[in-house]
């Protein structure tokens, strides 16, 4: 494989629609971010934001139609994923970056055993016999806590902690040296997803593995990531490292986005809710998509393009307010 | 202080082809007036149903149920229909439990059509206020399901439970199928709800923050049992039973400068077929003795405490 000297993954203006009844969606609207090898990137948002849009660009698995990927560039290791063949993309998918998907109730197929669905990563992208992938899938297996023997048994055994756990072992099975998150624990109670972040961060540190992790629980982004985006209406409108985001939040969005989720150590008997609705994608309110919620909004907001901007090193933001809004604001945390 | 709601004893069990389902088992509280009673725990430890059984969705199998006072756990269909007026409940998923043949003001009507108390024209004014409530705009009123946001529609379930202006509503996880900025509107008009009506809620959830923010008291469920109770800030100050702690351990923490100690549990929920007598958290409990597999008893351990584990205060030292 290529290597250089640039970032391990590198997302340069993505642009991903939708088309549906003769309307454009627009999903995602020129994402740009960078990811190192094993560090472990959050992107942070509502529904509809165009986070999990983002993860199935970059291993192209978008459904095409309706969505279609209009521009942009995803570099892994040097190398274009929107340029090459699908016959090659084929061989990155599972091997080199995989996935673990949100809702581990539909992610397995249910007429196949789970040792056979592990199995089937190993063997396609191996050159070994179908014993050995098989051995290996047990061993995947017991890797994440299930006991080997369980491997002949159907997902509808399995409770939901250990299905996603199966995802997991899947995902992980070829030691990819990407692996997109996205949502892994939300439809999990909160113990299972403790033991299943765990998991994830012992895995992730045995193999050096690099990690995107999509989520919309701030306390999951603050102990698993070391750097992260928020994403508002297909755009990041703030990102930085966790220290710089969690400390110092400083988009009216991510600033109502904290004050909005309650949080166990403090005492508050009362949220501040962002007022009104996240905006309709295939109708995007002109210039900052945000002002029709913000609190600080100006006309400028309403008609111009808002640039993201550096406000400190390493941390963007894009708000034209934001040299105001300094001191305005407590610290969370 | 008087309570609303109390339930003694209260069992409900399902048959199933693998044997005797223990839903809810042998759980007592009371829920004062005006006051909010959060139920937290994980999926099947029987929270909802509990929810459901108080409110005569689902029949119990055993124990009773005291509404102002009054034993409802036997009643008949004419009085049942009266005690409806006065107890509601919100659904989890705004998607499934709204009629999608139904526009926003004929699912709000509905009780009031139903109660058969008013004339078709109250109908509509009530309909109205309670639409301007629950911050439906008025133009809405003819829209169907399919066309709301999950907020506006957990608004108008919201609306529904308000008509015939209930005592008691059952909130069963109204905030969870929500974003975080819609769930953040819709908790502040609950609260608001209860403040100019003097509502009283059972907030059923598996939300450990929600259920802090909103509870003034708060059950604890594993498998159908009740394990500790006391009053919500109490709960995370000095959680007591060794499930519990180890559940507010387990909650990821956005306090990134401080690393939480967390209790990491092994294993699983186990089956709440066929339960084996004693604490049924044992399994997975790091403070597991013999003793443990003995029937527990919910204790008083401090004031207003109730804890039902006999290791309690060995393991809280005191």
């Amino acid at each position: 494989m290529t290597s250089n000297n640039g970032p391990f993954l590198s997302v340069k203006d993505l642009v991903v629609e939708y088309t549906a009844e003769g309307q454009v969606i627009h999903a995602v609207n020129g994402i740009s971010f960078e990811l190192e090898r094993g560090r472990t990137f959050g992107l942070v948002g509502e529904t509809g934001a165009g986070k999990t849009s983002t993860a199935k660009a970059i291993l192209r698995i978008l459904p095409d139609p309706p969505a279609k990927i209009r521009g942009g560039k995803i570099y892994l290791d040097g190398e274009d994923l929107l340029k090459i063949s699908e016959k090659e993309m084929r061989r990155i998918r599972g091997r080199k970056v995989s996935m673990i998907f949100q809702d581990p109730m539909t992610a397995l197929n249910p007429i196949m055993k789970v040792g056979e669905q592990i199995a089937e990563v190993i063997k396609l992208h191996n050159d070994i016999t179908w014993r050995e992938a098989n051995e290996r899938a047990v061993k995947m297996l017991e890797l994440v806590g299930i006991p080997g023997d369980r491997c002949g048994e159907y997902p509808h055994q399995f409770s939901g902690g250990m299905k996603q756990r199966v995802i997991i072992a899947m995902a992980l099975a070829c030691s990819p040296e990407l692996l997109l998150a996205d949502e892994p624990t939300t439809a999990l109670d909160v113990t299972i997803q403790a033991q299943v972040l765990e998991m994830i961060a012992k895995l992730k540190k045995d193999f050096n593995t690099s990690m995107i992790m999509i989520s919309h629980n701030l306390g999951v982004v603050a102990e698993v990531c070391d750097d992260l985006a928020v994403i508002y209406a297909g755009e990041i409108i703030e990102s930085g490292s966790k220290e710089a985001i969690f400390d110092h939040p400083t988009h009216p969005y991510t600033v109502g986005l904290f004050k909005a989720v309650p949080h166990l150590d403090d005492e508050t008997d009362r949220l501040s809710p962002i007022s009104g609705l996240p905006p309709d994608p295939s109708n995007l309110p002109a210039g900052c998509h945000f002002n029709p919620r913000c609190p600080l909004v100006t006309e400028q907001c309403r008609s111009e393009k808002i640039a993201l901007r550096e406000i400190e090193p390493g941390h963007f933001c894009r708000c034209i307010r934001v040299k105001e809004l300094e001191g305005e604001y407590v610290r969370v945390g | 202080m008087s309570a609303l709601v109390e339930v003694k004893n209260l069992k409900k069990y399902f048959e199933t082809p693998r044997g005797m389902l223990h839903a809810v088992d042998d759980v007592s509280f009371s829920i004062e007036k005006s006051k909010t009673m959060g139920v937290v725990g994980e999926s099947g430890c029987g929270k909802s149903t509990l929810g459901r059984v108080i409110i005569h969705l689902l029949d119990s199998t055993d124990g009773s149920i005291y509404f102002e006072g009054e034993d409802i756990t036997r009643v008949n269909s004419q009085k049942l229909r009266k005690l409806r007026d006065n107890m509601k409940i919100i659904f989890q998923d705004p998607f499934s439990s709204l009629n999608p043949r139904m526009t926003v003001e004929q699912t709000i009507m509905e009780p009031l059509t139903i109660s058969g108390r008013y004339t078709r024209k109250e109908r509509q004014e009530e309909a109205e206020r309670l639409m301007a409530m629950v911050g439906i705009d008025h133009r809405l009123r003819l829209s169907y399901p399919h066309e709301l946001d999950g907020g506006r529609r957990q608004r108008v379930g919201i609306g529904r439970a308000l008509a015939l202006n209930p005592k008691f509503i059952v909130c069963d996880e109204p905030v969870s199928a929500l974003d975080v900025s819609i769930s953040a509107q819709v908790l502040n008009l609950l609260q608001d709800l209860q403040d100019k009506f003097g509502l009283t809620y059972m907030f059923v959830t598996h939300d450990l923050s929600v259920v802090r923010l909103i509870s003034d008291d708060i059950c604890v469920m594993y498998l159908g049992q009740l394990v500790e109770t006391c009053p919500s800030k109490e709960l995370f100050k000095k959680p007591l039973h060794p499930y519990t702690q180890a559940l507010i351990s387990a909650v990821p923490s956005t306090d990134i400068h401080h690393k939480k100690e967390r209790i990491l549990l092994e294993g699983e929920i186990t089956s709440p077929i066929h339960p084996k007598p004693g604490c049924r958290f044992a399994k997975r409990c790091i403070h597991e003795c013999k003793a443990c597999h003995e029937p527990q008893q919910l204790e008083e351990v401090l004031p207003n405490h109730l804890v039902s584990c006999c290791r309690v205060r060995e393991i809280n030292s005191f």
